[in-house]
């Protein structure tokens, strides 16, 4: 089987990787968009007044993929409108006004039963009930990963702890404070999936993370655990990427892992499923990173789901004169650029970049001179710079030869580029304008 | 705060640029340039001067007329294209030649196909070749070593008849007549170096020509098989320059390691014929010629293998 490629960019790990994950103070107001996950808007169950208490249900999923969404802090629903998104740039969202005293709605719920003794259907149920999608980036409702059609034999479970994306180091950090609860997590999905095999698989820049997931599990002696140290290269992070180099497995072309019997879940969903069922807590919250030029506002939080960038910034002690260049959500790879510091973290959310002029990619867009090095990068084979010159030049049937739908938008074609050309956006184009025609 | 800049991810980059890459080759071609002029004496800098005039110069006036930054200009390109075309001409010849063999290169070579990255032949070959056909005398007029007592008109070690007289050090040195860039195969080898150091270039292309060269003149070379001088015959002429810097142009070079392959094989194999069998003692300007028309089928049939696709077996070509 062919060997993958990977690109190699500067990690920029240092910045945070001891800063300890802090939490944030509780927002004054928080934007909760009703999509934050992939699939149907979830509906509003509340209505403009209402009360409500932190982790209580304010809107529900709407259809089978779809994810229920709960409030973050407790206080008053001030609007349902349109607000600005962090990615879509602006959708209908939920607007709660604290009242200050964040109290708990799933306080209440006393977990009577043995957590052993749940059954795979109700953990399902639980995990459902809080909300929680996948919070690697991709926000897929996690209930419906973990119902695979009956014929689907799973045999493997894979714990994404790769977080190959330059800068962040949130689920780095969350492996080393919480493996226990980690582990505890992966084991309930694994017994969702009647599952033996678990395979956590962890980048070598963070050999810490791997010895504490070890010696955790030497502590409680899991069993059927094994922690893969993975060589640092992007972006290994992916799902089929990381299948490739755990197992030497490809995922079918236009498939998903659970194809080949693999399910793969990022550690941070694995810790919010362990929160879901041992204590009952619903997705309100998630630990970010933020980070980039200016290493004084490094930090590792733990915020509240719908708090505005501007809020998490300002208490980063980010201050306002600094000439900044821009601010991305996400990682620097494929995190997107802000303009409105209104837009609030979302579940997806892993980090805030704030950068300065040392990150401008001034330089124009020149013509490809077919060095190939964007086909050099491509980990998934393709030939970028044939989708992206057939795009750039609206021949989309020629850009179909070439298997844009197959781009997973990683955008290291864009990173090794010599002449500046977007090939990323040019074969996003192309996927767009192929999906229109069928 | 500042207005915030707004742009499509990534947001970083690995910082390699076009105009890196250009200026990178022309300093990889800077040994083999002095060693040249050392050889055959200091008025052989007037060919790589003017010749790099003559396309900078052509470039920025089709710049003007194309309505286009004069800034491009800086991009190197150009100045690349002169110091390749002057590397393949002989030390010493009227002043006009170069200065034709630029305009050529750019204009024909280059700005009909519309610029940069457009065009389907190697620039400064199609300047070698335009001039090679107009004026052959002039291509074909030698000079020696300086320190040589016979300053002019010797032969290249490829004219067959005097193949015998030079010895392997003589040619990997450069001690003997020839193309001005092409005669030090160490000088050209060290920049070959730099740029394979730098990941400009790959060895595929370079390996495969000059191995291909090496195994049909060894097989078919002389009088009955496996005889030939191959050495001789990877080390003489412009294969060297040829293999590692102007095959190797990605514009018109293929995509894919393994089309990159079939294309230095085509291009060594060409080159070998030619040199065994055809009327010219050299072949590599028009062997890569050759090649360069035939890349867009070569990359057309050499896709990648993509993940996630289960190997075809392969089905029949349709057009």
């Amino acid at each position: 089987m062919a060997s993958m490629n990977f690109i190699h960019p500067t990690d920029f790990k240092d910045i945070a990787r001891n800063k300890k994950i802090e939490l944030a103070p509780i927002p004054e107001k928080v934007i909760l968009p009703l999509s934050q996950h992939l699939g149907a808007p979830s509906e509003p169950v509340v209505n403009t007044g209402d009360s409500v208490k932190t982790g209580s249900l304010i809107a529900q999923a709407k259809g089978f993929i779809s994810s229920n969404l709960h409030s973050s802090i407790s206080g008053k629903v001030i609007a349902v409108e349109e607000s600005p998104h962090p990615i879509a740039g602006s959708s209908k969202a939920i607007i709660i006004e604290s009242d200050g005293q964040d109290i708990k709605a799933y306080l209440d719920l006393v977990s009577t039963k043995d957590i052993s003794s749940l059954s795979k259907e109700e953990v399902i149920t639980l995990i459902k009930e809080a909300g929680i999608v996948g919070l690697g980036g991709a926000m897929f409702p996690l209930s419906v990963k973990l119902s695979p059609p009956p014929a689907k034999k799973i045999d493997s479970l894979i714990i994404n702890g790769a977080e190959c994306e330059p800068f962040l180091t949130c689920d780095h950090r969350l492996m080393l404070e919480k493996p226990k609860e980690i582990i505890l997590g992966a084991q309930l999905i694994a017994k969702v999936l009647g599952v033996e095999d678990i395979t956590i698989g962890i980048e070598e820049n963070k050999l810490d993370a791997i010895e504490s997931l070890n010696s955790a599990l030497f502590r409680f002696k899991a069993k059927g655990f094994k922690v893969v140290s993975l060589k640092t290269r992007y972006p290994q992070g992916g799902e089929k990427q990381l299948i490739k180099t755990l197992f030497n497995k490809e995922v079918p072309s236009g498939g998903l892992p659970l194809d080949i019997g693999i399910v793969v879940n990022n550690v941070q969903t694995v810790f919010a499923v362990y929160e879901a069922v041992y204590l009952r807590k619903p997705l309100y919250e998630r630990v970010i990173t933020i980070s980039g030029s200016f290493s004084n506002i490094a930090k590792n939080i733990l915020v509240r789901i719908g708090t505005p960038i501007k809020d998490i910034l300002d208490y980063c002690g980010l201050s306002p004169k600094l000439d900044i260049y821009k601010i991305v959500m996400g990682g620097p790879m494929t995190g997107v650029a802000q303009s409105d510091l209104n837009a609030p973290i979302i579940k997806g959310t892993s980090g805030i970049l704030v950068m300065d002029n040392r990150f401008k990619l001034g330089d124009e867009e020149l013509e490809c001179i077919r060095c190939s090095r964007c086909i050099e990068a491509c980990p998934v084979g393709l030939m970028p710079c044939m989708i992206g010159l057939s795009s750039k030049k609206e021949k989309f049937d020629i850009a179909n030869s070439y298997d844009p739908s197959d781009c997973i938008e990683c955008g290291s074609c864009s990173f090794v580029c010599p002449s500046n050309i977007p090939l990323v956006q040019l074969i996003k184009l192309a996927k767009v304008k192929i999906k229109t025609w069928s | 705060m500042s207005k915030l800049t707004v742009s499509p991810s990534p947001h970083i980059k690995s910082g390699q640029t076009t105009k890196k890459i250009m200026w990178a080759v022309i300093i990889s071609l800077v040994p083999a340039g002095i060693a040249g002029v050392y050889i055959y004496g200091i008025s052989s800098l007037n060919v790589i001067i003017l010749s790099i005039l003559s396309c900078t110069f052509t470039e920025a006036l089709f710049l003007k007329f194309r309505n286009r930054d004069p800034k491009t200009i800086l991009d190197g390109s150009a100045i690349l294209t002169g110091l390749l075309l002057a590397y393949n001409l002989p030390p010493q010849m009227p002043f006009w030649i170069p200065i034709v063999g630029g305009v050529v290169s750019i204009i024909l070579g280059k700005q009909i196909f519309g610029g940069l990255g457009q065009n389907i032949f190697n620039p400064a070959l199609v300047g070698r070749a335009f001039l090679q056909i107009s004026w052959p005398v002039y291509m074909t007029t030698w000079k020696n070593p300086r320190w040589w007592p016979d300053a002019v008109s010797s032969a290249t070690p490829l004219a067959k008849e005097v193949s015998s007289h030079f010895s392997y050090t003589d040619l990997f040195l450069g001690n003997h007549a020839g193309s001005l860039g092409e005669v030090c195969v160490i000088a050209l080898l060290i920049g070959a170096l730099f740029l394979l150091f730098t990941k400009i270039i790959s060895l595929h292309i370079p390996l495969s020509f000059i191995g291909t060269v090496g195994v049909i003149t060894w097989i078919f070379g002389k009088e009955g098989f496996f005889k030939g001088d191959f050495i001789f015959n990877m080390l003489a002429g412009g294969i060297i320059l040829g293999a590692f810097f102007m095959a190797t142009d990605y514009v018109t070079s293929p995509l894919t390691k393994k089309g990159k392959i079939i294309f230095g094989i085509g291009c060594g194999a060409l080159t070998a014929i030619i040199r065994l069998r055809g009327g010219y003692p050299e072949g590599v300007c028009y062997s890569i010629l050759f090649m360069n028309a035939a890349v867009p089928i070569i990359d057309r049939f050499t896709k990648t293998r993509k993940y996630g696709f289960a190997r075809k077996s392969p089905s029949a070509i349709t057009f």
